[in-house]
């Protein structure tokens, strides 16, 4: 059945940092240059570019490349392209991608994101295209005016409340971040975001933000893009890689307001993939969860069933089951908080490099076969769950 | 002193609420036929669907389903710590607001604290902050 399912062939990343030189275009097509190499695969052979959110004016360097951009300076003869944001968080371009593949529409597709967030606040007079508006529309007007001005502000009484109802504590909380910053010293490209290994002392004395979320709860603006390449199964004998099959997806959303969502989509988006496979989590070699917020993979955890729900900081307590030689690896890249807000597809990456063995230093040991990578929190989120055969 | 509250843009759909409070009034979307509430507010009713929707003025009271003391100023001379609140409204079922907690020391703040509303005007806006209640 091959020919019907859609695999990642392709994975690359540009370098990684704060405010780089580099212009996100040129990071972008670093990626893809990579990507290509990776999977053994030629400019030629590509035929659809897929991005979340697309490019974006008003939000600074959010997203300066478009799929547009790729399609116009690389010569790229699509048969279909998208970049938008009213999609099931970032990994969705991936999931849309697949399909295009599977039904046929393309053969080998670029999804991509690009973030130049630290880069655009250093020029905002080169990335700031949108003009200064001076009143708030549309779901923004519903918390900007009370100073629940960042997501930090909304994910943290979510988290509070998780606190509040089951009693997770900041150390368990903590264990995010430090096995974040421990697993991105032992990944090259996320030196330039962290270079110290966090400690429980250095956490529990951080900057609070926005009460449980400290400073360490909190990813930060960095500057990449990475590239994930989606084939269809049938076009699998032009790839030279190890093809990574798209085992079963899903993503959700119940309200598009942050503050009317009961839980976070990852629980609904957890529980759905799952019946898109015969798989269990019990199968699972390692998770790459999306982690804006340390919160968010107590979330996905407990969304997915690897713990009850409730039981999240008490899973990952003294951190050793998430830990790259634990029970269940959890964001060995470092996840966001430790190598860069690169927003999203860094886990999709991740995932497929793990499965490939191909992760250097901070490979996990036990011949990994199936991960799950996710991206998103609050009402959205979308998972992949990626299969080595 | 305080930089001025983000303005909300006025037009059809929230208005009402986001003008009620020079009546007193916290005004959310009701549905006139199936009863159900619409917030944020919409022209037609999300449970029903029928465009037979108005502002209603709820009792203004609630309850406090979380909260997050903000520590971090997002705006440039904004004071802080502050907190911001999601208050579950009586009378007005399924409805939440985001929200400050005004005139209580932030440590005094909790889960389950009964509050009420009282409006902030600002250029024309009444902003729906809410006070614990004694």
């Amino acid at each position: 059945m091959a020919g019907k399912e859609a695999y990642i062939t392709g994975v690359g990343q540009s370098e990684v940092g704060v405010r780089l030189p580099r212009h996100p275009l040129l990071l972008t097509v670093d990626a893809v240059r990579e990507a290509l190499d990776n999977a053994g695969l030629r400019l030629d052979q590509i035929d659809g570019v897929f991005t979340y959110p697309g490019k974006m004016n008003g939000y600074t360097a959010f997203s300066p490349v478009g799929s547009e951009d790729l399609i116009e300076v690389l010569g790229i003869k699509s048969k279909w392209h998208m970049g938008a944001m009213e999609q099931p968080a970032q990994l969705s371009a991936i999931g849309m991608a697949a399909m295009a593949v599977k039904q046929g529409v393309c053969r080998h597709v670029i999804c991509f994101r690009t973030v130049y967030e630290a880069g655009g606040m250093a020029d905002p007079a080169q990335y700031m295209s949108g003009a200064k508006q001076d009143t708030v529309t549309g779901s923004s007007q519903w918390t900007s005016p009370f100073w629940a001005t960042s997501a930090a502000c909304w994910t943290a009484q979510y988290a509070a409340r998780h606190m509040h109802r089951y009693g997770m504590t900041r150390e368990q909380l903590a264990q995010i971040a430090i096995n974040g910053s421990k697993n991105a010293m032992a990944n090259p490209r996320a030196r330039a975001i962290t270079k110290e290994e966090l400690t429980l002392d250095k956490y529990m004395s951080a900057r609070m933000i926005t009460t449980p979320l400290c400073l360490y709860d909190c990813d930060r603006f960095s500057d990449a893009s990475t590239v994930v390449i989606v084939s269809a199964g049938d076009a699998l004998d032009e790839v030279t890689a190890t093809p990574i099959r798209i085992a079963a997806m899903s993503g959700s959303v119940d309200r598009y307001s942050w503050d009317q969502v009961e839980e976070f989509a990852a629980y609904e988006t957890g529980a759905d993939l799952w019946t898109r496979t015969d798989y269990t989590a019990a199968d699972v070699d390692t998770v790459q969860f999306y982690d804006g917020f340390a919160f968010l993979p107590i979330t996905w955890l407990e969304g997915l069933g690897f713990c009850p729900k409730g039981e999240g900081g008490r899973f990952i307590e003294g951190g050793k089951r998430i830990a790259r030689d634990g029970e269940l690896p959890l964001n060995t890249f470092g996840g966001q908080l430790g190598a860069g807000r690169l927003h999203g597809f860094g886990f999709a990456h991740e995932a497929v490099t793990q499965l490939r063995g191909a992760a250097g230093e901070r490979q996990i040991g036990g011949d990994p076969k199936l991960a799950v990578a996710t991206s998103g929190g609050g009402p959205m989120a979308a998972a992949l769950l990626l299969a080595r055969d | 002193m305080n930089p001025p509250r983000p303005k909300p843009k006025l037009d059809q759909e929230n208005t009402a609420f986001w003008t009620g409070g020079g009546q007193g009034q916290l005004n959310i979307t009701r549905c006139g036929d199936c009863g159900e509430f619409t917030h944020p507010p919409r022209i037609l009713c999300r449970h029903c669907q029928s465009e037979n929707v108005a502002p209603h003025a709820v009792p203004g009271t609630g309850t406090i389903d979380s909260f997050t003391v903000n520590h971090q100023p997002w705006a440039k001379g904004l004071e802080v710590p502050y907190v911001i609140a999601r208050v579950k409204l009586d009378g007005a079922p399924g409805v939440f607001l985001t929200t400050n907690i005004v005139r209580s020391p932030v440590e005094t703040v909790d889960f389950e604290d009964k509050v009420r509303v009282t409006f902030e005007e600002q250029d024309g806006i009444f902003y729906p902050l809410f006070e614990k209640v004694a």
